[in-house]
């Protein structure tokens, strides 16, 4: 009967492996925690999905998502992000907003040597350089930036973008900086802004912050089609993962100097450091 | 090989001029406060005008003369050209400026028949595009350019370069003009002369470089050349009896030829990080190619696309005029190539692609445009991080990644390069602004950090610089959520009476 019992808890176990294997859960993506994830937000993996800066201003805040979406795209199963991510940036681009730089990525939790950057002079290069990546399943994930709103990026080209990742299975983005609703063939469309961070010692700003509004969400394998939805985000880089943004968006008060040290692990969250020597906590102005 | 430029045979000037010929032609520089002639055609040889005669002298001879400034920069240029197409006969060409060069040989006479049937087809070749040269094959460079200067032609039997050299005057030796001086003053008036003299007086009197061009030149010792271009570490060629000139054609070429390569490479175990094709066209002028890789590579079909997207994406097509007689494929660089475990999870088959993919969107969109990002490890923030391109980095190498110092304050995403220039109010003079002004937009901010100080890198500044004022970083954000990484240029009080702000990146 042992025997019997044995096998009967096999089978248990390996349909729990089944289930983490199960479409919607293996081959889709979720932001990690908040909103999204209790809304049951999924990305599917090798799609095309979509991210609009809420303005044109925004869009350094809309590729610090896209940037975010692509590390979490690129952690797949075994593999916990070490392929490379290719992102296509038109020129205008980055004579518009800057080139990126190494210590940023870092701060994202983005290795920087993981990432190739390709300069296309135009959005109709940008394209065929995308055509060509996409089909390289050797890429974690695919980030393409045409300037403005090219007349080349319609619905054939994004739709052809769409069923190539499928093929190669490379989670691909289309960072746009204008809100303007092109017909995208597209799983996912996400429109964003920055958002007031939560703030840490002496009303620094904190980790970056997003508000994200889900357009548009397809479903299709891996993903189960939801309403759309706007939330308030915060990245954390070091789990790679989003979470809710705290409501407060007032000024912490400083912990005033002379309280017993026990309250310190409530503290230690909030960011203040634990004074040495006599057992007080003080508050420190961080100044580089 | 030495070859220099021969004006016409000597039995054309017995000729009576011909009426319709066009004038003789001269070329004048200023010289010595006159006009002299720096060099002459082939007509005005033949009726008695040389370099160095004055235009008024050169005038009262040939009253028609046609008169040109010289140009010795056109002159080296062509020169250069020259030298290219000489690049089908050896890959190790020099200049011997101004009108000369030297060619490195060996082991490719065989190719063509020969020393004496290379010369003779060489010199046919240069006749056909209207070279006159003369050419000496000798045992060291500096014998044939020693005979070959002095009007000599033919070729030196190996050993015999010192009996040949023996008769020219110690000019050609190529030593200062104070030191030919000095040694006919001694009444040494060839190089056979000094051969007999015993060495050590001389180099005491004239000096060792003397005695090093006497040796050469006697073949006594032996240098080789420095070539114009890097030898390359493998070539394949093909030459055509009849000129190649369809695109068609031109690819296919291409394929056969990296193919040969990818078998010269596999036997040494090597792969090429960066190829070369010159297409050698039949009147002489020769067009370049160059491909990078990011990794080693031997793989033909790989390569052959690599070739076929450098060639469409070329913003001037490659101009077959009467076609290429000759194409050749070099690996200008090449590293060791181990064949790749193929590991169970494929990673090695992607990592290939990707890096295929690298080299494919280099080619095409120009090695400057597909990049990574390089660390260095400086507090200097325009510094700290760069990019280059992929083909020169190599994803192992430590510079990509840098840890980072646990007390860093955030850096911003994107970097502006150079800053941009803002007008801002601060509070008190040296924190935080209230608000700034950027592209016309006024941003409130609502939360600050900092001042971080960044003194600028005084031991990078050439020397007598200005020091660059301190930075004072801020990070800001504004009401609506935007966060920015602000600089004040300059300490108050004790830098500049009145500093300026710029924006130098933008957080997410």
């Amino acid at each position: 009967m042992d025997t019997v019992r044995d096998i009967a808890a096999l089978r248990q176990m390996l349909a729990g492996l089944e289930a983490a294997r199960l479409p919607g859960m293996a081959d889709g993506f979720s932001l990690g925690a908040g909103g999204p994830e209790r809304a049951g937000v999924t990305l599917a993996r090798g799609a095309l999905h979509e991210v609009q800066a809420a303005r044109g201003a925004d869009l350094p805040a809309a590729a610090g998502f896209t940037l975010a979406l692509a590390l979490r795209a690129s952690f797949a199963g075994t593999d916990m992000g070490t392929r490379p991510l290719l992102w296509i940036r038109q020129d205008a681009a980055e004579a518009e907003f800057g080139r990126p730089e190494a210590r940023g990525l870092q701060a994202l939790g983005l290795d920087p040597a993981r990432l190739v950057l390709v300069r296309a002079p135009d959005a109709t290069e940008v394209l065929r350089a995308a055509g060509d990546s996409v089909r390289c399943a050797g890429l974690g994930a695919l980030i393409i930036e045409p300037f403005g709103e090219p007349r080349a990026l319609d619905l054939t080209a994004t739709r052809r973008l769409s069923l190539r990742a499928a093929a190669s299975g490379v989670t691909s983005f289309l960072l746009r900086m204008s809100a303007r609703a092109l017909p995208t063939a597209v799983a996912t469309r996400w429109q964003v802004a920055p958002a007031a961070s939560t703030p840490g010692e002496a009303n620094a700003p904190g980790a970056p912050a997003f508000t994200a509004t889900l357009l548009r969400h397809r479903g299709g394998e891996g993903a189960r089609p939801v309403e759309g939805g706007t939330w308030n985000l915060e990245w954390d880089h070091e789990t790679c993962s989003f979470r809710d943004l705290a409501a407060l968006s007032r000024a912490v008060v400083p912990v005033p100097a002379g309280r017993p040290a026990g309250a310190g692990a409530a503290d230690a969250e909030r960011g203040t450091r634990r004074g040495v020597g006599d057992g007080l906590i003080a508050a420190f102005r961080r100044t580089g | 090989m030495a070859l220099s430029p021969r004006s016409a045979a000597p039995a054309e000037g017995a000729r009576a001029p011909d009426p319709l010929a066009p004038p003789p032609r001269v070329f004048v520089e200023k010289a010595k406060n006159a006009l002299r002639l720096a060099a002459v055609d082939r007509a005005a040889a033949r009726r008695g005008l040389a370099p160095g005669l004055t235009l008024a002298d050169a005038r009262a001879r040939l009253p028609d003369l046609a008169v040109v400034d010289h140009d010795p920069v056109a002159d080296a240029a062509f020169l250069e050209t020259v030298a290219d197409d000489c690049d089908r006969w050896t890959p190790l060409v020099a200049l011997d400026a101004p009108d000369g060069l030297v060619l490195d040989i060996t082991g490719c006479a065989h190719l063509f028949g020969g020393e004496a049937a290379m010369r003779v087809r060489l010199l046919a070749h240069l006749h056909r595009h209207g070279l006159g040269a003369g050419a000496v094959v000798a045992g060291t460079p500096d014998a044939a350019r020693a005979l070959v200067r002095a009007g000599r032609g033919g070729i030196v039997a190996p050993g015999g370069e010192a009996r040949a050299v023996a008769p020219l005057p110690v000019l050609r030796l190529g030593v200062d003009e104070a030191v030919v001086t000095g040694l006919s003053r001694a009444g040494l008036k060839t190089i056979g002369d000094l051969a007999e003299r015993p060495a050590t007086p001389l180099a005491a009197r004239f000096g060792a470089e003397l005695l090093t061009r006497l040796n050469r030149t006697l073949g006594h010792e032996d240098i080789r050349i420095v070539p114009r271009r890097p030898l390359p570490a493998a070539i394949a060629e093909r030459r055509f009896a009849e000129p190649i000139a369809r695109a068609e054609d031109i690819e296919a070429t291409l394929a056969l030829l990296v193919d040969d390569l990818a078998l010269m490479l596999e036997a040494r175990g090597e792969g090429g990080r960066a190829f070369e094709a010159a297409f050698f066209r039949a009147d002489g002028a020769v067009r370049r190619l160059t491909i990078e890789t990011a990794r080693p590579s031997r793989d033909g079909a790989a390569l052959a696309r690599l070739w076929h997207e450098k060639i469409e994406a070329l913003a001037d097509p490659i101009d077959p005029g009467f076609g290429f007689d000759l194409v050749r494929l070099a690996v200008l660089r090449a590293e060791p190539l181990t064949p790749a475990q193929v590991s169970l999870d494929g990673r090695a088959v992607e990592e290939e692609e990707v890096a295929a993919l690298i080299d494919r969107l280099a080619v095409r969109l120009g090695r400057e445009r597909v990049l990574r990002v390089l660390m260095r490890d400086t507090h200097d923030p325009g510094r700290a991080s760069a990019l280059i391109p992929a083909a020169q980095a190599s994803a192992t190498s430590p510079t990509l990644s840098l840890a980072l110092p646990a007390d860093l304050p955030p850096r911003p995403l994107s970097l502006f390069d150079p800053p941009q220039p803002i007008e801002a109010l601060a509070e008190v003079p040296d924190g935080p602004p209230l608000r700034f002004r950027w592209r016309r937009v006024v941003h409130e901010v609502a939360r600050a950090e900092g001042p971080e100080r960044i003194a600028p890198e005084w031991w990078r500044l050439p020397e007598g610089t200005a020091l660059p004022a301190t930075r004072d970083y801020y990070r800001v954000e504004n009401r609506e959520g935007r966060r920015f990484w602000l600089f004040r240029a300059g300490l108050y009080g004790r830098e500049s009476g009145e500093p300026r702000w710029f924006l130098h990146g933008l957080f997410p």
